[in-house]
């Protein structure tokens, strides 16, 4: 009895115990080191732009001498800001010191995963679409499913890169030391001092170009996006890295980048790809026309296919003949042996499904909700990249490339999609269930697979050591969509082939681009 | 979410038809096995709902239909005194959707063990009153997916618990009322990232803390028992379900069941118990009762139970 009480009374202590328990989950990439370059790229001005005809087709005027009163004035006010830090304005520069490409892109793969909400539908059945022009009804603009996550991502990051080129170009140039070297009372608080010129500011540069691309791209943020921008200068100034002349010099030449790309946005056809009814019904029409199966939705009404004419939109690595010569043979038809033999394939993985292959797939799905298949592997690149010690120009070189091979990979999986309309599995056989949800497009190719092939390859390219590391991950990324019950095993085998063709594409670019 | 309520339910309502034991016993209930008195059963629940709550906003899904958790349950109890009895049960669970697409999960969900101190009896003019308090403990049996709501099987996470309750029996009328204070560790997801009101950058998730309130009304004989019960689940904190995005783990689940439970010990069958009982998650908006992140579930339970006394007579 006395025992009793006795464990009785330990096991509300262990309650009070557990309930003092922080529970605190923090992100993983919370306390990264400042960025520590082991390499400032001082050429970084002479590599090849994406967009920019030339690294000083904006122009940015020469900073005053180190000596001028306004120079001196500048530096009063970081010593202000260094003399009353607070711990959150701490916390901010610490932040934003482990790298501006880096931060903006995991608040992109967060807006991503905030939009990737498809509609729900309408009363009569019919489903609402997103309005550009109308951001914050529901549907909320955008809905950030994979082509445009991809397209999201490919903009941002090349709109950096070719901003970055810039910046490091007149960095060079007008060789301007950063506050902390100029006057030895301004301390480099959190990050780490460099050789690098200070004037443009890069972390203004990025907060420029980024938010000016983002506020396009995601037009009901453009407050919390604004926000995020002055947070970012402002702590650059605090840390001693930049003064306020470096700062607006910066945002001005960022925002000047963006335009051009916003231009380009404009007119890459994305605004069309959701298509029309007619377009909707000839896919149906040109695939039953040809005695093939024609795809259609397992949603219940039935949903328009997602972004049917993404295949039209403008690459980035290559032109649209490219497109159509990236395309792969047929799949197998319906009804064929092989066809057959792949439907029962993904029926014996679906009956009795394992752990392991359930952990697989979920790793994997990146579905609804989520920062989607290329938010994916960003996530992964950038764990990676954050171990190199890069300059941000580096950082944002190595980004673009990536995030254009998957728009690319994107606009080529779309084209392979539409153009062969084929169903999956569940289409089939209603028996097969999914461990996840069901993506409303045709199977072949599968995305997960292109876009993991072609981020593989191109990231296997910058980080050679990772190679096999990246590669197995694509392998498992594809497989995770047979064994989950979305696709045949040629739409992934299939896949990974063309996102590595894509991916060559991106490698050919980086092989020449003058940052090796 | 519905899973999660549906798992709720499971070891709340599972845990309050097993209270309906005239003598096998539930953690909420004032009812106490006597020394070396032991109790074996096994229950039966399926539970179903067709609308739930996304948020605070009721709806429906086609692509999900009618979401359906069954289980069976193992209980035993044990009286290692008249005033100190341990509960152990084991569920295998299992789900399915009636339309969609998405694949059912089966398995062993969570083992609970419990253990029930009556810490004081009195009389009160000619009624009984009894204080009871339970200490708990669950955690997963097995790796089961807890990252595919409506479908997983249970959330995963390892539990503490605290309960007081408290009865009073006048005549073969009683009253209980009891209270649980439920603390859930952190869950590892499969994910690597996930988005509640903001993207994680983790596998981890906290898990929100909750409370469940239960209120039994009805009689009590010694070969019967005939409840009625009201049940209050309430989540403090957790993310709501966004417009036609996936449920979650770490939801804010809250909801208010209403049920009838039974326990009848078989006049020819010495010492076997049957139990049954049906439950129904209450949507009375006039009133501002309705369900959070939760389906609209209605629940029915039967069990066998079959008490063995170790004692020397």
């Amino acid at each position: 009895m006395k025992n009793i009480f006795l464990s009785l009374s330990g096991l509300v202590c262990l309650m009070l115990i557990a309930s003092g328990c922080q529970k605190d989950v923090s992100n993983r990439t919370a306390n990264l080191p400042a960025l520590n370059a082991s390499n400032p790229d001082l050429n970084a001005g002479n590599w090849k732009t994406i967009l920019l005809s030339r690294p000083d087709s904006f122009a940015v005027a020469a900073p005053v001498a180190t000596t001028s009163p306004l120079y001196i004035a500048d530096l009063f006010e970081i010593k202000a800001l260094q003399k009353s830090l607070t711990g959150d304005q701490a916390n901010t520069i610490k932040y934003w010191a482990a790298g501006g490409v880096l931060r903006w892109n995991e608040i992109l793969r967060g807006l991503v995963a905030k939009y990737n909400l498809p509609a729900v539908q309408n009363p009569d059945g019919s489903y609402p679409i997103p309005n550009a022009n109308n951001p914050l009804a529901y549907p909320l603009f955008p809905f950030t499913n994979p082509p445009y996550a991809a397209r999201a991502y490919g903009y941002i990051a090349a709109a950096q890169y070719d901003a970055l080129v810039a910046c490091w170009f007149y960095k060079t140039k007008y060789n301007r030391a950063a506050p902390y070297i100029v006057d030895s009372s301004v301390a480099a608080k959190f990050i780490n001092r460099t050789n690098l010129p200070s004037y443009p500011s890069e972390a203004a540069v990025l907060a420029g170009v980024t938010a000016e691309m983002m506020k396009l791209l995601f037009p009901g943020e453009i407050g919390n996006i604004q926000n995020r921008a002055v947070e970012a200068e402002q702590a650059s100034l605090m840390s001693g890295a930049a003064t306020r002349a470096d700062i607006t010099a910066g945002e001005a030449l960022g925002r000047q980048v963006a335009e051009l790309f916003i231009a380009r946005a404009r007119g890459d056809n994305a605004g069309k790809a959701v298509g029309t009814p007619t377009d909707w019904t000839n896919f149906v029409t040109v695939t039953s026309g040809q005695g093939l199966t024609p795809w259609n939705s397992l949603e219940t009404p039935q949903r328009p296919p997602m972004l049917p004419l993404f295949y039209k939109v403008k690459p980035f690595l290559f032109d649209s003949a490219t497109v159509v010569s990236l395309r792969p043979g047929p799949p197998p038809a319906v009804g064929s042996d092989q066809m057959n033999k792949d439907l029962a394939e993904v029926k014996k993985y679906i009956d009795n499904p394992t752990r392991q292959n359930i952990h697989i797939v979920e790793y994997w799905a990146d579905g609804v909700g989520t920062y989607t298949p290329p938010g994916h592997w960003n996530a992964i690149a950038a764990e990676d990249f954050a171990k190199q010690n890069y300059s941000e120009v580096r950082w944002a070189r190595n980004m673009a490339l990536l995030d254009m091979t998957m728009m690319d990979a994107a606009i080529v999986c779309w084209d392979v999609k539409y153009h062969y309309f084929n169903p999956r599995p569940t289409q089939l056989d209603a028996s097969i269930k999914t461990l996840t949800g069901i993506p409303n497009f045709p199977a072949y190719i599968s995305g997960h697979s292109t876009f993991s092939g072609a981020a593989a390859s191109i990231l296997g390219y910058l980080l050679p050591d990772n190679a096999a590391k990246y590669s197995a991950m694509a392998q498992e990324a594809g497989l995770s969509r047979l064994v989950g019950g979305i696709h045949f095993r040629t739409d992934c085998e299939v896949g990974l082939t063309v996102g590595n063709n894509v991916g060559n594409h991106a490698i050919l670019r980086a092989q020449n681009d003058g940052a090796n | 979410m519905k899973k999660k309520i549906v798992f709720h339910l499971l070891t709340t309502l599972v845990f309050c038809l097993l209270v309906t034991l005239a003598k096998a016993q539930t953690v909420d209930d004032a009812v106490m096995m006597d020394k070396k008195q032991w109790c074996n059963g096994l229950t039966y629940m399926h539970s179903s709902w067709r609308e739930y709550w996304e948020g605070t906003t009721k709806r429906e899904n086609k692509n999900l239909g009618t979401v359906t958790t069954q289980s069976l349950m193992l209980m035993s109890n044990y009286g290692i005194s008249d005033k100190v009895n341990v509960l152990v049960t084991v569920p295998y669970v299992w789900t399915n959707a009636s339309a969609g697409t998405l694949h059912g999960m089966k398995g062993f969900q969570d083992i609970e063990l419990d253990v029930k101190y009556e810490f004081y009896k009195t009389k009160i003019g000619k009624g009984k009153l009894s204080l009871i308090a339970v200490g708990g403990f669950s955690t997963p049996l097995t790796d089961y997916e807890n990252d595919f709501l409506p479908m997983s099987i249970g959330l995963g996470s390892t539990n503490l618990s605290g309960r007081l309750t408290a009865d009073f029996q006048h005549g073969i009328f009683f009253t209980t009322l009891s209270s649980s204070f439920v603390w859930k560790s952190d869950v590892t997801i499969d994910r690597t990232s996930y988005y509640t009101d903001h993207i994680i950058y983790s596998n981890k998730v906290d898990m929100p803390n909750q409370l469940y309130s239960n209120l039994l009304i009805g009689i009590r004989k010694s070969n019967l028992t005939v409840q009625g019960v009201i049940m209050n689940m309430y989540t403090f904190g957790g993310s709501d379900i966004r417009k036609n995005d996936m449920p979650f783990a770490a939801n804010q689940m809250n909801m208010t069941t209403l049920g009838a439970h039974v326990k009848y010990f078989l006049p020819f069958v010495p010492n076997l118990e049957v139990i049954g009982g049906a439950d129904f998650v209450v949507d009375i908006p006039q009133l501002n009762i309705a369900g959070r992140n939760v389906g609209q579930s209605t629940t029915y339970t039967a069990g066998l139970y079959y008490v063995l006394s170790l004692n020397k007579k």
